[in-house]
């Protein structure tokens, strides 16, 4: 196991880059502590691949250095690097059996006998396949063989970290809830340095001590779940994070009270001047109330969604959408043509970047 | 226009796929088919499609028989998890092949293919070539294609399953609306409760090949007709008690035991199941009466906004969904809280006894 540094680390797939705009990478600049987990989250075309592919070999970066403990393995093959991974799909070999399927790396390695047999039951056991460690793996299910490739990801306990790519994006719901929580109790029990490739967030958030928001080729904000939550750096993150994300409107500021149109909103900290164009609030939809008579936005509610634990309500404010969710069994009638925010979870943004102001 | 099936089954190699299943879909309707993979949500499409017969029973379109007519004579449409698209040709042109395979004239081709671009908002591409576009432009392409053709009859299979998270998200969000300018059947595959509940509509779950329950998607999700239905209609999975009613008294695990509450009271003696969704486990005593249990931390996922506490129950496996960061110590014994108006009660054979008093009130 090791801590994993990228060290100035950029990349073009193209010979010649030019501007920033030719970099599927822009540089990035970070240590990732040894025996943490860490997700890679963004959309398509945000470069997580990109990164992920220079953390395993698979592609050599145009600029910067990989560094695995003090090991500079930046021009290293994948089998040079010591490292597991899990991808998409299962790979598993159908005629050996699934002991056979989880020993393999071991085995590879000239393991002895006696500790292959002793880290493969470790794993199985965590895993739930003891019971059919002596089948083949031919006929099993896809979650199944899935759970295998994960098992096989982490059965050597010598690796310098494991990659997972999107490993759970094939699985009904209803197993992946088993699945990342095996995953997550076998980090525990073996504390290795996992790297996490995702675009969903539940996935990201549940898995990772830290995530690392990735957008248009540049890490937006590193951080734990509830940094992310409460306070996003970027109006993408409060975007990209949460279902439905951040509200985010147009405002002017002023001290500690946000004015948006002929409403005045008052805000958990105060702010400077701001000397640009584009200043924003953001609010999760977890933090808007409805109400009736009194203060607050004007708004008109447009649609109602029954998510069941919660209601999602869509309201609109001169144009703009502004959600707000209610949860189960709390009212809601068509007098409420009021949203409030708690003013606490109004963050200020500058050009989309968080604005940290000053406690009142 | 309805669509009708009349106990159509389909037996693939002597395996049965669907068991004779009997529905009807009206037109305008949104109908979600909801189970996991394998559970015959795609043989179901096929089905209605006309792209498979029915081993038995009938289809019916209005009334009329239809069961033997081949998809190629129906007004059929078909979107599906993989993005299909000519790969050769513009998104205007991958819009308007089926209309000019119906031969209708340029202009009104164009007229056509320009107001569907315009509802899936593709019109600044409609020069490009799918294999320019994002997955979820060519996903849209394909949805374009599937409503200029006039179909009586929209199928979509899992459309968003390869999708972002966050597209998925802003798709789903804009095919309700869709279907309801359309006018047609739609019908729509997914194995995700929560995208059942966020497109509304009518829903059927689906298990082992059999529509367990179809209504209206709220009325399905609060008033579950047996514990199959509430299991595949719950994400987080349905956390499940086994205990037996005596007297006054629910038992469960043989040692515990508490005052028959709510619904319970009104249970003759025997041997029951109650199913209680993880929103509705708590780790605070709730204000009112509540059961109570001593479980055992298994693991803690916090999402920033919510957490869900895994917890160990004999040998059974509950999550509890609470607001908030909460990480109790894994292996710690904590205590947790149900409200019996949670609580849903079946039989030994999973069928419904007595729906939970919140679901019956809504």
């Amino acid at each position: 196991m090791a801590r994993i540094t990228l060290s100035n680390l950029a990349h073009s797939y193209l010979p010649h880059p030019k501007g920033a705009e030719d970099y599927a990478l822009k540089r990035i600049d970070h240590a990732w502590e040894d025996g943490k987990a860490y997700a890679l989250l963004g959309p398509s075309g945000c470069g997580k691949t990109t990164l992920l592919n220079i953390i395993s070999g698979l592609i050599t970066p145009s600029e910067g250095r990989v560094l695995f403990g003090e090991r500079d393995v930046t021009e290293l093959a994948t089998e040079q690097r010591n490292i597991a991974q899990v991808f998409q799909f299962p790979v598993v070999y159908d005629t050996m059996t699934v002991f056979d399927n989880l020993a393999f790396p071991l085995r590879n390695r000239g393991a002895d006998a006696a500790a292959v047999d002793a880290r493969v039951r470790a794993v199985a056991e965590m895993l739930d396949l003891t019971g059919s460690l002596k089948r083949k793996a031919r006929g099993l299910t896809a979650d199944a063989k899935q759970k295998i490739s994960l098992g096989r990801g982490m059965v050597r306990e010598d690796v310098a970290a494991i990659l997972f790519d999107e490993p759970l994006t094939v699985i009904d719901p209803q197993l992946k809830w088993q699945l990342r929580t095996q995953l997550k109790a076998l980090h525990r029990e073996f504390t290795h340095t996992m790297i996490y490739v995702t675009h969903d967030q539940t996935e990201a958030l549940t898995f990772a001590d830290e995530v690392v928001v990735m957008f248009d080729g540049e890490v937006v904000q590193i951080g734990a779940p509830e940094d992310l939550f409460e306070r996003p750096q970027h109006t993408f993150v409060g975007y990209f994070i949460g279902s439905p994300g951040m509200n985010v409107l147009p405002a002017r500021i002023e001290g500690s009270v946000a004015r948006l149109g002929e409403t005045a909103l008052p805000l958990g900290r105060a702010y400077d001047a701001l000397n640009t164009e584009k200043v924003e609030i953001g609010v999760r939809p977890e933090f808007a109330s409805l109400t009736g008579e009194g203060d607050g936005l004007p708004v008109t509610i447009k649609r109602i969604e029954d998510v069941g634990r919660h209601r999602i309500v869509r309201a609109d404010f001169h144009g703009q959408e502004i959600n707000v969710i209610v949860t189960e069994g709390a009212s809601l009638n068509a007098e409420m043509t009021r949203v409030r925010f708690d003013p606490g979870h109004v963050n200020v943004y500058a050009d989309g970047w968080l604005v940290e102001g000053s406690a009142l | 226009m309805t669509l009708t099936l009349d106990g159509v089954s389909k037996l693939v190699d002597g395996r049965t796929h669907i068991h004779p299943t009997t529905l009807t879909l009206q037109r305008g309707s949104l109908n979600v088919l909801l189970g996991p993979t394998l559970s015959g949500k795609t043989s179901l499409m096929r089905l209605m499609a006309g792209l498979d017969r029915p081993s038995s029973g009938k289809v019916l379109w209005d009334g009329e028989d239809v069961t033997g007519r081949r998809v190629q004579d129906r007004k059929v449409a078909m979107v599906y998890q993989q993005f299909i698209n000519y790969p050769t040709l513009s998104v205007f042109e991958n819009i308007a092949s089926p209309l000019r395979l119906q031969g209708l004239a340029r202009k009104e081709i164009r007229r056509k293919v320009e107001d569907a671009a315009e509802l899936v908002k593709l019109t600044p591409l409609l020069q490009r070539k799918p294999l320019e576009l994002s997955g979820g432009q060519q996903q849209r392409t394909a949805l374009a294609r599937a409503l200029v053709k006039g179909a009586e009859l929209i199928l979509l299979d899992e459309p968003l399953a390869n999708l972002d998270y966050k597209l998925r998200e802003e798709l789903r969000a804009e095919i309700p609306r869709l279907f309801q300018e359309a006018g047609a059947i739609f019908v729509y595959a997914t194995t995700e409760p929560h995208e059942a509940l966020l497109l509304g509509g009518n829903t059927a779950t689906l298990w082992e090949g059999k529509v367990t329950q179809f209504g209206p998607t709220p009325q399905v999700y609060r008033q579950p007709g047996d514990a199959t239905t509430a299991s595949v209609f719950s994400d987080p999975p349905m956390n499940f008690l086994e205990f037996t009613k005596s007297g006054g008294h629910m038992v469960y695990r043989a040692e515990q035991s508490s005052p028959a509450l709510g619904a319970v009271g009104a249970l003759p003696d025997g041997r029951y199941r109650a199913g209680f969704r993880a929103n509705h486990l708590t780790i605070e005593r709730p204000a009112g009466e509540a059961l109570s249990f001593t479980a055992q931390v298994a693991i803690t996922e916090l999402t920033g906004s919510e957490s869900f506490v895994h917890l160990d129950y004999g040998k059974d496996r509950w999550i509890a969904l609470v607001h908030g960061v909460r990480a109790p110590a894994v292996g710690q014994a904590i205590e947790v809280f149900v409200d019996p108006a949670h609580l849903y009660f079946f039989d030994e054979a999973g069928g419904l006894v007595a729906t939970a008093a919140y679901a019956a009130a809504a």
